[in-house]
């Protein structure tokens, strides 16, 4: 049991979502090609292009889905096609992922609670709208429905949503309460922008080419004083350690490549970019995985993986109006260098 | 190694998939005609299954929950207890009582009746060692409660949550279909469950309260360790020959076999004779007096006693109190019989059980469905309530988790619990069982020592245990040499 568990957790640790999947080569080959290669450049082709497409796909919506994989490494999506009908094993690749529902929905839920109050016993997260981005197999999606929150789910691979939706089918109370969608963040949040009361984003941020980019997609689907939760891995030794070189060279748990950890976000890089998109971080806390018991904890130390709560403060409280991803481009190249950082491999 | 234990893990978790078989049912059928979801059905509305019934409906993290509850028996509604008491009765520990509190039933019963005692003497057939509680505390008080009763205020009570939970009495199951251990394509996710009707039920969570003989437990392959004693219970309502304040429970171990006696009222008392088939079939037949004869020579008798042993003991009992002055309590001796309830001697075989898995995906057995102990204090219901409250917490937690009721995960911690608490209890009740049922020299001399000096030594008996399953289990890991 516990050599599953410890596999499992590794895993978890590391692949998060990601699959056991084969270093392929369209992934090997995007990592060569990362953004912050020019991290002076803010106009670094690649990045301009991305922002670009970006941008377009909101406008033409659906029909350049299979580019519109933008704010993930599309060699990434890739990975996770082949485990679709994996992720609702609870025993299996994702049983880590299935045991952080222990903090996360907890975490997401009292939150919100604290904020809204109890809305009704049984169903304590009703009438708020909540969007679970890179919903996957719907893990997290599904107990959030179950509280009683109205839940969209968006993944840009379409074999995991489609395993979502299969999931949630037979069941009549997620029928009403969850709905699944193929998209990106970016494509929501254009079509329903300041609809949601809150934007879940668990084990997704470590995968991600711009996470400047992705915060203020979450800004603008958010409404005012809406809420973000975040989970991801740090990038620290320790998680270097074990997420890549134990889990990836040693015990190969997850074959190499599954994690590049040059995309890992530290908590103090990302609460900066945070705040620095109009957003007031309310709490970090750290996560731990007990490989042996299978189970996640509290812990002081954010070293490896943690857990973010903030807030989308009012637009007044901010004083500078208005926002679109569109501003945000400008005031990112305005500021320069600053935000590309987290993602440089210049800066490890 | 990770890889090899993995392995091992791996085909753990397989053998707990259902078996293949039953599964397969296509998904069109189960959303055409695959019958309502509801969210928990229990099957069983015996004492354990209706007490989980109550305790689900009441919990508010469960409001809005669809639970159903399958009776194959009539509704048994009773305002007054009869006046003639019933032979089965239940020893509700001060635990249980807090739970029948907890859930509103405790007044019913407390309404019909039941006898609490602050006592509790066992003593040996073999020689004079004893062991005594004294519960002076009053909320420390464990009581005798007949079975029927205990129904009764439970079904009381049920009938108030009538808009949380449903109850289909004279209700069998004829089928369970079980899913496969996560979803698969097509299949569909919920436990089927077939009556007699032909109607069949889905539900996220089925919970087997069905009794030793579980249906749930066979259909869904769980495998259960068995075994007879080679004995037999007689039970009997018992008139005392005077009036007393009948509040001690004596128990007696005979080398045929354990012996106890239950308060019922200040006139009268329960038995629980557990002896040979035989010798339980003689009792049967008996004429009335010579069975109250019975009775009383072996609460009484002193036939079996050793002098060896007898020497060792006094030694051993001058030694103690000599050591601790006010250690040792004085020996009470038990009422005489003077006759019997009319009908009330009943006698049924002894058996032992125990499931060794209490969950599967989608399933958990409780009460006797997942372990039966020897009857003989009418401790089974202990356990049973036990696992009501355990399984009521963890599942009203993953609730407020937002899980999936019949998920693994909450399931196992379930089971991981109770087995930790019942197993002990059982193993000991098993062994002190054993014990007993031989009066060689050695071993009588042993659990002589072993009763007195439990009985002597203060902090053993600082609080008194809350029930006899309590005092088997201090006794035999005294026995043991473990954490005396």
């Amino acid at each position: 049991m516990y050599g599953r568990t410890a596999r499992a957790a590794a895993a978890r640790l590391l692949a998060h979502r990601s699959p056991w999947a084969s270093e392929d080569s369209a992934a090997a080959g995007l990592k060569r090609v990362p953004l912050g290669t020019f991290p002076w450049e803010p106009h670094a082709p690649t990045r301009h292009a991305s922002r670009c497409l970006l941008l377009s796909t909101c406008t033409s919506g659906g029909g350049v889905r299979s580019m519109s994989q933008t704010t993930l490494d599309p060699g990434e999506s890739k990975k996770f096609e082949a485990l679709a009908n994996k992720w609702w094993n609870e025993q299996g690749e994702f049983s880590a992922l299935h045991a952080m529902n222990d903090l996360r929905v907890p975490f997401v839920r009292d939150n919100l609670l604290n904020v809204h109050g109890g809305r009704q016993a049984g169903r304590p997260l009703s009438g708020l709208r909540i969007l679970d981005v890179g919903c996957g197999g719907g893990l997290l999606t599904e107990p959030l429905g179950r509280l009683g929150a109205d839940v969209t789910g968006i993944d840009p691979v379409e074999d995991s949503v489609r395993t979502a939706e299969l999931h949630s089918s037979f069941d009549p109370v997620l029928r009403e309460r969850v709905r699944y969608r193929v998209c990106t963040l970016e494509e929501l949040a254009e079509e329903e922008a300041e609809a949601f009361d809150a934007i879940v984003a668990s084990e997704l941020v470590e995968h991600l080419l711009d996470v400047d980019f992705f915060i203020g997609c979450c800004h603008r689907a958010l409404k005012p004083g809406g809420a973000l939760f975040i989970t991801t891995i740090n990038k620290t030794n320790v998680s270097y350690a074990l997420g890549i070189v134990v889990a990836e060279n040693i015990l190969r748990i997850v074959p190499r490549g599954t994690h590049d950890w040059e995309k890992f976000v530290t908590p103090e890089d990302l609460e900066r970019a945070l705040e620095a998109s109009g957003f007031q971080v309310k709490s970090i806390r750290g996560m731990l995985f007990n490989p042996l018991s299978g189970s996640w904890s509290w812990v002081q130390s954010t070293a490896v993986n943690y857990a973010l709560y903030a807030v989308k403060q009012n637009e007044e409280l901010r004083g500078d109006g208005a926002e679109t991803p569109g501003d945000r481009k400008e005031q990112e190249e305005a500021r320069g260098t600053g935000d590309s950082r987290n993602s440089g491999p210049g800066h490890g | 190694m990770l890889r090899g234990t993995l392995l091992v893990a791996r085909a753990a978790a397989l053998r707990r998939a259902p078996p293949a078989a039953a599964c397969g049912n296509r998904s069109r059928e189960a959303r055409a005609g695959g019958g309502q979801l509801y969210d928990i059905i229990i099957s069983g509305g015996g004492m354990v299954g209706t007490a989980m019934a109550c305790s689900l409906g009441m919990d508010p993290n469960l409001e809005g929950k669809k639970i159903l509850l399958l009776e194959a028996g009539n509704k048994k509604v009773m305002d007054k207890a009869p006046e003639a008491y019933s032979t089965r009765v239940s020893s509700i520990s001060p635990g249980s009582a807090n739970l029948l509190s907890g859930i509103g039933a405790w007044d019913h019963i407390v309404n019909m009746r039941c006898k609490p005692y602050q006592r509790m003497q066992v003593w040996d057939a073999c020689s004079d060692a004893l062991i005594t509680f004294d519960k002076e505390n009053l909320e420390e008080m464990s009581y005798v409660v007949e079975n029927d009763v205990v129904v009764a205020a439970l079904t009381k009570q049920l009938d108030s949550l009538s808009g949380q939970v449903e109850v289909q009495y004279r209700t069998k199951v004829v089928k369970y279909t079980w899913p496969r251990s996560y979803q698969a394509a097509d299949s569909i996710p919920w436990v089927q469950v077939t009556l007699a009707n032909g109607e069949t039920l889905q539900t996220r969570l089925l919970i087997g309260a069905d009794g030793p003989n579980s249906m749930v437990r066979r259909e869904a392959g769980i495998p259960a360790v068995k075994w007879n004693y080679d004995q037999s219970a007689v039970v009997a309502v018992l008139r005392l020959s005077e009036v007393t304040e009948n509040n001690v429970a004596w128990q007696r171990f005979l080398p045929t076999g354990p012996l106890a006696m239950l308060p019922l009222s200040d006139t009268e008392s329960s038995l629980v004779w557990s002896t040979s088939h035989r010798h339980a079939e003689e009792l049967l037949e008996l004429d009335e007096e010579s069975f109250v004869d019975a009775i009383n020579s072996a609460f009484w008798s002193n036939e079996n006693h050793s002098e060896l042993v007898e020497t060792a003991g006094s030694l051993f009992r001058t030694a103690l109190s000599f050591l601790m002055p006010t250690g040792t309590s004085a020996r009470q001796l038990p009422p005489s019989v003077a006759g019997i309830g009319p009908k009330s001697r009943v006698m049924f075989p002894l058996g032992m059980g125990h499931a060794s898995e209490y969950i599967r995906h989608r399933v958990a057995l409780i009460g006797d469905a997942a372990h039966r102990v020897h009857p003989l204090a009418g401790q089974g219901a202990n356990l049973g309530f036990g696992d009501v409250a355990c399984l009521t917490k963890v599942l009203s937690q993953a609730v407020f988790n937002g899980k999936d009721l019949g998920a693994m995960q909450h399931l196992l911690e379930y089971e991981t619990e109770r087995q930790r608490h019942n197993l002990p209890m059982m193993a000991a009740i098993d062994l002190m069982k054993r014990l007993y049922s031989t009066n060689a020299a050695p071993v009588v001399l042993l659990r002589t020592l072993g009763l007195q000096a439990t009985n002597a030594v203060p902090p053993l008996k600082v609080s008194p245990p809350p029930d006899y399953m309590a005092l088997c289990s201090k006794r035999a890991y005294n026995f043991h040499g473990h954490e005396l």
